[in-house]
């Protein structure tokens, strides 16, 4: 079987080899600055989580390394191996982003498509597969359940082929059960990639990421990072990972406190 | 009515559905005829001025010959004016939602366009285009032209940001963006500027007609009425009314088939 050869390679493909240093970001809106001399470094292949109350930044945080953040901004990110990031991240949303007159194979080849390329159909077939929709290949979206269009997307993402993956909450809008599964093939599927995800659910980032930062306060700060042991996905069981949630929580929770001050 | 576009709470049988589909129609139009012969009756108006349903339908029988060929001529420049409008509309719309200097020029000029009564514009085009068809058609395009091109410029513009942002990071060129996101993305929009369009197409054409022609029912209408033909009059309203919601339907079921992704929670009654 074709798919089953391919199978471990896949998730290697196109592996992070650079770090990525973000210095002194400064993100205004509306004259308020959303954060400033703001530093982060993702490490090569490193899968870092950001935390953080609602309307923190977190999102225009990841938005500012994917380069989608307009206006009044600031900072420089630089790359280990000195070349551009642009280019380089593949990025997936909260909302499923699923084109609804496209099927869904052809939503996964997108990319190529956009940029004029000759999309690689076996390959997309091979990654349906892998996210087990390959009977929904040729479905359109609004055929699909929620954790299903979350699967298409989380396809799409892999189609891409970037070294860097940055995540928005993606895993938000499904059910317990669903989010457990995509956590799980993300994790599996995103090894050896840089990734950033953002999320409010302190287990899911024990859970995927090697590095958990705490975003909070106005400017927003940055906390240091919680780094759980192990392999993701990691047991959520596990008492370490409980007492780290809990430590977690405390920063999150200060923060409540000191806002209601 | 949302629920019938969900498979799992599907619960009118189908054939009862469609019975009703097919009855609805023909209920509406005995309702409306019978209203008619009422109304002759309860006013007792002089057949001059409200012919029974019955005149008309044997003027309809007697004079199809004259009908049907001035029919022909109304149906073709609101068919053309249609599609001159629409192309007109989506020329227009495109530059306007991807240059803003365009759009901050056009848009006005667009505005003020629509400040001008129409009525008043058909002699002109008829002193410009002459008795023929050219001039109605141009009537039919000018009225068409402005839903068309405002719905279509609403729904390019208003392409949904997550979209615009994944297209971004993948690297998308400004046309593809265009062709492969925006274009789509907007096509429902501009389906109802159509409807809308397709709607009020004979207006135009029958307005051109009135003014100044040779052909049309538009003009065998004013000709009528002047010799208090007053069933012909009736006659040539029934058939276009025959023919606005036969193209209606026509141009629904297009509409339809092309963009079955659209959402649709709402159907439209029929």
């Amino acid at each position: 079987m074709r798919s089953t050869e391919h199978a471990p390679d896949m998730a290697q493909n196109n592996p992070a080899r650079f770090d990525i240093a973000l210095h002194a970001a400064r993100v205004a809106f509306n004259g308020a600055d959303v954060f400033h001399d703001l530093d982060l470094t993702l490490p090569a292949g490193s899968f870092t989580c950001l935390l953080g109350p609602s309307g923190v930044g977190k999102s225009t945080l990841l938005r500012y390394f994917a380069g989608l953040v307009e206006g009044d901004v600031s900072g420089t990110i630089t790359c280990s191996d000195n070349t551009p990031l642009k280019d380089r991240v593949a990025y997936m949303a909260q909302q499923d982003l699923l084109l609804p007159w496209r099927t869904v194979h052809e939503n996964v080849v997108l990319g190529a498509v956009l940029r004029g390329e000759t999309p690689k159909h076996d390959k997309a077939s091979h990654l349906l597969t892998e996210v087990g929709l390959s009977d929904a290949a040729n479905l359109r979206p609004a055929e699909l359940s929620g954790g299903m269009k979350q699967r298409a997307a989380l396809a799409r993402t892999l189609m891409e082929d970037r070294p860097v993956v940055l995540m928005d909450e993606p895993f938000s809008a499904l059910d317990p059960l669903n989010r457990l599964r995509l956590q799980e093939l993300s994790a599996r599927m995103l090894r050896g990639k840089t990734v950033l995800l953002v999320t409010h659910d302190p287990l899911e980032a024990l859970r995927l990421g090697d590095r958990v930062h705490v975003l909070s306060g106005s400017p927003a700060r940055l906390q240091d990072a919680i780094t759980p042991k192990g392999q993701s996905p990691r047991n959520i069981a596990d008492p370490d990972i409980l007492a780290q949630q809990a430590e977690l929580l405390g920063q999150l929770g200060a923060d409540a406190s000191e806002g209601a001050v | 009515m949302t629920g019938q576009n969900n498979p799992h709470t599907k619960s009118i049988p189908l054939s009862e559905r469609r019975w009703l589909k097919l009855a609805r129609p023909l209920i509406i139009i005995v309702a409306l005829i019978a209203t008619w012969q009422v109304l002759v009756i309860v006013t007792g108006a002089p057949k001059y001025m409200l012919p029974p349903p019955a005149d008309v339908w044997s003027t309809l029988n007697e004079r199809h010959a004259v009908l049907l060929d001035h029919a022909q001529y109304t149906i073709a420049e609101t068919v053309i004016g249609l599609f001159a409008g629409a192309a007109l509309g989506t020329l227009a719309a495109i530059p306007m939602a991807l240059f803003s200097p365009v759009r901050f020029w056009l848009m006005p000029i667009l505005l003020v366009s629509q400040a001008i009564p129409f009525f008043a514009l058909a002699p002109l085009l008829v002193l410009w285009l002459g008795f023929g068809l050219a001039s109605k058609i141009a009537m039919a395009a000018l009225i068409i032209f402005f839903p068309v091109t405002v719905a279509f410029f609403d729904g390019l513009s208003r392409t949904e940001t997550g979209w615009l942002d994944l297209a971004r990071t993948m690297g998308a060129s400004r046309w593809r963006l265009l062709t492969h996101i925006r274009l789509p993305a907007a096509l429902p929009a501009f389906a109802s500027g159509f409807r809308v369009a397709t709607a009020v197409a004979p207006i135009g054409a029958v307005i051109g007609e009135w003014v100044g022609s040779s052909h049309g029912l538009g003009y065998l209408m004013l000709h009528a009425n002047a010799r208090v033909q007053i069933d012909m009059v009736f006659a040539c309203l029934l058939i276009l009314c025959a023919f606005s919601i036969t193209q209606y339907f026509i141009v629904d079921r297009i509409l339809r088939a092309a963009l079955p992704w659209q959402p649709d929670s709402l159907k439209p009654v029929r």
